[in-house]
């Protein structure tokens, strides 16, 4: 007769091996090298944080009519409260602000509904790429239902930012989709095109393109034929962005293994069912860490709108610093400017993250 | 090819082949890796394909559904012949089920949604319907309990048997196996022949790539030995492992049947 296997009983780990002490002895303290890392790391930032709480909160004044009444040695936060709205809002009448703010609240109300289950994600998709749009324009633009016009000249500050930050990562996602499957076309047209056309764009500098779009199209179009500088500028950053797009894609959808491609051929499916279906889900899952990098970067490049003579938050700053009051504010400007900027990119590094792990089915050993 | 493999590897006049192939030929830039390759298949025959690695048994099997292009000669399937037309191919597709070595499952899908998307997309089958009959099949390869679980989750067997399950969501015709044992633990392997054995003994038109003998002998009408771009004999199981015809096949059979 066969003995009985009976498999040992699983053991807990060893004392020292888990717990607050042995995480702080394994990344701080674990070999020579390492205990001398941390005490420069701790000497440094002793060197580094005193003073610099000390001007930001501890001798900082809050609030004042003009740089005489930052006495205090400080950080002169009055500056920034003065010119609060113009940093947000730019020339945009003071009235009309709450228009801004409503489309502001109704496109995070909007992203907010994906969380909930029972809405038809499609559906809300096609609402915020389609009709969300159309009314946001009608909101900051004016001109109907009785809303005061704005011209498009007075859109600033974080407003502005936003706006082209926000309308170039929406049209430059799809675009750049369609420009990487088109590179990895059979087709020879089509690809051709693609690569010409991602070619030339990412040899370009971005504020080539944007003087292209500001000074030099008009004077190709004929007379009487113009439209709006804004919108140039905005299609000349969706384009340069989705130059860039298309290569990082391009990247995933190499790295999908041919198997997958097979086996969506072998059970019937179109080109464009198996991209959608199959290739693409995996393909840009693969390369949310590239696409948010892409986001992140046209997000801080919108700030070359100042060259063509737009006035965006770091616009509307430096423009602020040559105020005869505040003349000497140009730290606590630019300090504000990174906070705000290192708020939202960062707020967009989580949230990606946030998503990569959300969409993690390949149950990987951590 | 001698004229007597010849003709085991034609049909008889009057019956109904289900699969043709007439002097095809292929290259892969300058290699000619099928070589005048003419065979049938007739409707509801179990063929199993072996030969050394390399012998173009796998591309001969990708040839009929078009995951590659022959450059010369005819294929028919189902009456359709393989060309560029792409209305063609996609109507063989639909009714051609494949398996693969490496399952290619899709990883982003649960099970479910592995089995359903063919059939909703594909056949526009309604998506109740749809899942439905995936769980159906599922039963079958005795894995319904893990039908919400993402393919990563699951063993190379288990996998593999919901490839074979998804395959037949689309109600095929025909299914190619092409090594679908190939990449399993041996302890696997078994569970995958049982669910083919199953499907032969239910009269599906198979075509396997596969060196599992003791699945050629049990389950084949016929074996077809290939290597070198050609198909040296095409015979039944019991004639072909008994009494091989070619110098190449005894050698063949002698290395993998005495190791």
């Amino acid at each position: 007769m066969a003995i009985e296997f009976k498999p040992s009983p699983s053991l807990p780990p060893p004392q020292n091996s888990v717990g607050a002490v042995a995480w702080i002895h394994k990344n701080f303290f674990s070999s020579p090298l390492n205990i001398a890392l941390t005490i420069i790391s701790l000497y440094i930032l002793y060197l580094l944080v005193p003073p610099m709480v000390q001007w930001v909160f501890i001798d900082a004044t809050w609030s004042g009519t003009s740089k005489a009444d930052c006495t205090a040695g400080g950080a002169c936060w009055a500056f920034i409260a003065v010119y609060f709205d113009q940093f947000m809002y730019g020339l945009y009448p003071e009235a009309e602000y709450w228009r801004v703010n409503t489309a502001l609240v109704l496109l995070i109300a909007l992203v907010a509904m994906f969380a909930i289950k029972a809405v038809n994600k499609a559906m809300l998709a096609g609402v915020i790429i389609l009709v969300y749009p159309v009314v946001a324009y009608f909101l900051f633009a004016g001109g109907v239902f009785g809303l005061a016009v704005v011209e498009t000249a007075n859109w600033g500050g974080l407003f502005l930012t936003t706006l082209l930050g926000v309308v170039g990562i929406v049209a430059s996602f799809p675009l750049g989709i369609v420009l990487a499957l088109g590179r990895r076309s059979n087709m020879p047209i089509v690809k051709s095109v693609c690569v010409v056309f991602i070619e030339t764009i990412r040899a370009v500098p971005l504020i080539t393109i944007l003087f292209m779009a500001s000074v030099m199209i008009p004077l190709f179009l004929p007379d009487g034929m113009n439209f709006n500088k804004l919108l140039r500028v905005v299609i000349g950053i969706t384009l340069f962005s989705a130059a860039y797009m298309a290569e990082v894609i391009r990247g995933g959808l190499q790295a999908i293994p041919k198997g997958q491609y097979e086996a969506a051929d072998a059970m019937g499916l179109t080109y464009w069912q198996s991209m959608i279906l199959v290739i693409l889900p995996q393909a840009l899952k693969l390369v949310i860490p590239g696409i948010v990098n892409t986001f992140i970067g046209l997000f801080k490049d919108t700030t070359l709108v100042y060259i063509v003579g737009m006035f965006d938050l770091l616009g509307r700053i430096q423009a602020a610093n040559h105020d005869a009051n505040w003349l000497g504010t140009t730290t606590e400007g630019y300090a504000f400017a990174g906070f705000v900027y290192w708020v939202i990119c960062f707020g967009m590094s989580r949230y990606s993250m946030a998503v990569e792990r959300k969409l993690d089915t390949g149950h990987k050993r951590k | 090819m001698t004229d007597r493999n010849m003709a085991l590897a034609q049909l008889e006049p009057g019956e109904e082949a289900i699969i043709q192939f007439t002097d095809v030929n292929k290259w892969y830039g300058e290699f000619h890796v099928l070589k005048n390759i003419n065979f049938s298949v007739k409707k509801g025959e179990r063929i199993v394909v072996c030969g050394p690695s390399g012998s173009g048994k796998s591309t001969m099997t990708r040839c009929i559904n078009r995951l590659e292009e022959h450059q010369k000669g005819q294929i028919l399937v189902d009456g359709i012949e393989m060309n560029d037309n792409l209305k063609n191919i996609e109507a063989i597709r639909k009714d051609v089920g494949m398996v693969f070595q490496h399952f290619n499952l899709f990883p982003h899908l649960t099970i479910l949604e592995n089995l359903t998307l063919a059939p909703i997309w594909v056949r526009k089958t309604p998506k109740k319907e749809a899942e439905e009959m995936a769980m159906h099949y599922l039963e079958r390869v005795k894995i319904a309990n893990q039908a919400n679980k993402f393919p990563g989750q699951l063993s190379g067997g288990q996998q593999q048997r919901v490839a074979i399950a998804r395959g037949l969501c689309m109600k095929p015709r025909i299914m190619l196996f092409d090594e679908p044992t190939s990449a399993l633990d041996p302890e696997m392997i078994k569970e995958v022949l049982d669910v083919m054995i199953q499907l032969a003994d239910e009269g599906m038109t198979m075509v396997c790539v596969t060196h599992e003998m003791g699945f050629a002998k049990t389950v084949a009408d016929r074996v077809v030995f290939m290597d070198a771009g050609e198909i040296v004999e095409a015979n039944t199981p019991h004639e072909f492992f008994e009494n091989p015809q070619h110098d190449r096949t005894q050698l063949f059979l002698s290395q993998i049947l005495n190791h």
